[in-house]
């Protein structure tokens, strides 16, 4: 598998947060989702992957070029889909590609405005009278016509209504098609996960959980409850987090086998959502990887 | 070739995709040399990630049901269709086995148990 993103032990210190040790890859012609609660750093690690922040240590590789010599080159390849509007808010589509295209070297102003039409975005309108989910398309727009091969998406369907973000969905699903680009991106709203990642990336507090395809993910973790006898030292080895309540308790595992082979069918044993994984995740203290 | 995806299914997705794919073949309706559609158009279609399509198609190539050709696609493959006729019999032949040992247990008589059995066949 080629990773088109590799970071080696990155660590970016802040005031009473870090992102620490990181080692991630992003696999080429996948869609990766990156999940974690708020604060969690995945908006510094979007920013490290991006070079606006530069590791305190560690690298970051992207395309397996470094940023300090082939900066210029990585941009070129990469569409940074920012949520909302980041440009200047009286201008319309066609200034803005008059600004934008001479940046980037592949730039395909035919390509732009075949995007411009599918997208129903009006060339002449200022883009500060958009609605939130046409600019989401305008800034997906100017990144697919200068053939981004990597898509980086900060929060991309936030704030977008349902039928927007399925259409947005079905519009990244066709840019997947060919197998040559890779998209990233970070998301609260895990079901459009279920539909289109074929990776997850899980963030806790500056670390990474996990990187899994949605396979192992599913094999690996299962929501079980049963009454509270089933609990002791022992059997609550097997948990990530176990909550209690009077009529019995519900816990995650990450080990589904094991759970299914001490508790066999004393125990319900069901498949865990990403919600539930972040939200028992999150519970716990104790790190696993 | 249709296929149909329950998200309800206890089932995984690519089980799903995977027995819809061999029914197809074994069936006739999908017939050997026939392409499959690619991975990747697969997955849009069915509005699920790339990686389900390609375990089906992995698990389908490694069953022997399909083959793939780097950036040709997949395809039927051939199927000793006789082997497979002959499994299938097999396992007819041991339920029917059980079936007529519960016929015997309640005194169901070969004639009884034809009727209910031309009845269901019929259905």
């Amino acid at each position: 598998m080629e990773p088109v993103i590799e970071f080696t032990n990155v660590t970016k210190q802040f005031k009473g947060f870090a992102v620490e040790n990181m080692d991630l890859q992003v696999n080429k012609g996948f869609v990766t989702g990156f999940i974690g609660a708020n604060g969690a750093g995945k908006s510094t690690t979007i920013k490290l992957m991006m070079n606006l922040l530069r590791p305190d240590e560690g690298e970051v590789r992207v395309f397996g070029l470094d940023y300090a010599t082939h900066e210029k080159a990585i941009k070129e390849r990469i569409g940074f889909v920012y949520d909302g509007n980041v440009f200047y808010e009286g201008m319309n589509l066609k200034d803005i590609q008059r600004i934008v295209g001479p940046a980037y070297r592949h730039w395909d102003g035919a390509l732009f405005r075949q995007y411009a039409e599918q997208f129903e975005l009006p060339l002449n309108k200022a883009v500060k009278t958009f609605s939130k989910g046409m600019q989401m398309k305008a800034s997906l727009a100017l990144a697919l016509s200068h053939q981004a091969e990597l898509i980086i998406m900060d929060e991309p369907t936030a704030g977008l209504d349902p039928i927007f973000r399925r259409e947005l969905l079905d519009l990244l699903q066709d840019i997947m098609l060919d197998g040559e680009r890779t998209i990233f991106f970070s998301t609260h709203i895990t079901s459009d996960l279920d539909r289109i990642a074929d990776y997850i990336a899980f963030i806790k507090k500056g670390k990474l959980m996990f990187n899994q395809s949605i396979h192992e993910v599913a094999e690996n973790y299962g929501l079980v409850r049963g009454s509270l006898e089933l609990l002791d030292r022992d059997t609550e080895k097997l948990f990530v987090h176990v909550d209690r309540t009077a009529s019995g308790f519900e816990a995650l595992t990450s080990d589904v086998r094991k759970t299914e082979d001490v508790f066999g069918e004393a125990a319900v044993i069901e498949r865990a959502s990403l919600e539930d994984i972040m939200y028992f995740t999150n519970r716990s203290d104790v790190q696993h990887v | 070739m249709q296929i149909i995806l329950s998200n309800q299914s206890k089932e995984p997705l690519y089980e799903q995709i995977k027995n819809q794919v061999v029914s197809a073949i074994l069936s006739g309706e999908m017939e050997e040399g026939k392409a499959l559609p690619s991975i990747r158009q697969l997955a849009k279609d069915l509005h699920i990630s790339v990686i389900t399509t390609k375990r089906a198609y992995e698990e389908l190539e490694k069953a022997g049901f399909i083959y793939s050709i780097v950036g040709k696609g997949s395809f039927v493959a051939e199927q000793n269709l006789d082997v497979i006729r002959e499994k299938k019999l097999k396992v007819i032949e041991e339920q029917l086995g059980n079936v007529i040992r519960n016929s015997q247990e309640i005194g169901l008589s070969y004639e009884e148990l034809q009727d209910i059995m031309k009845i269901l066949y019929e259905e």
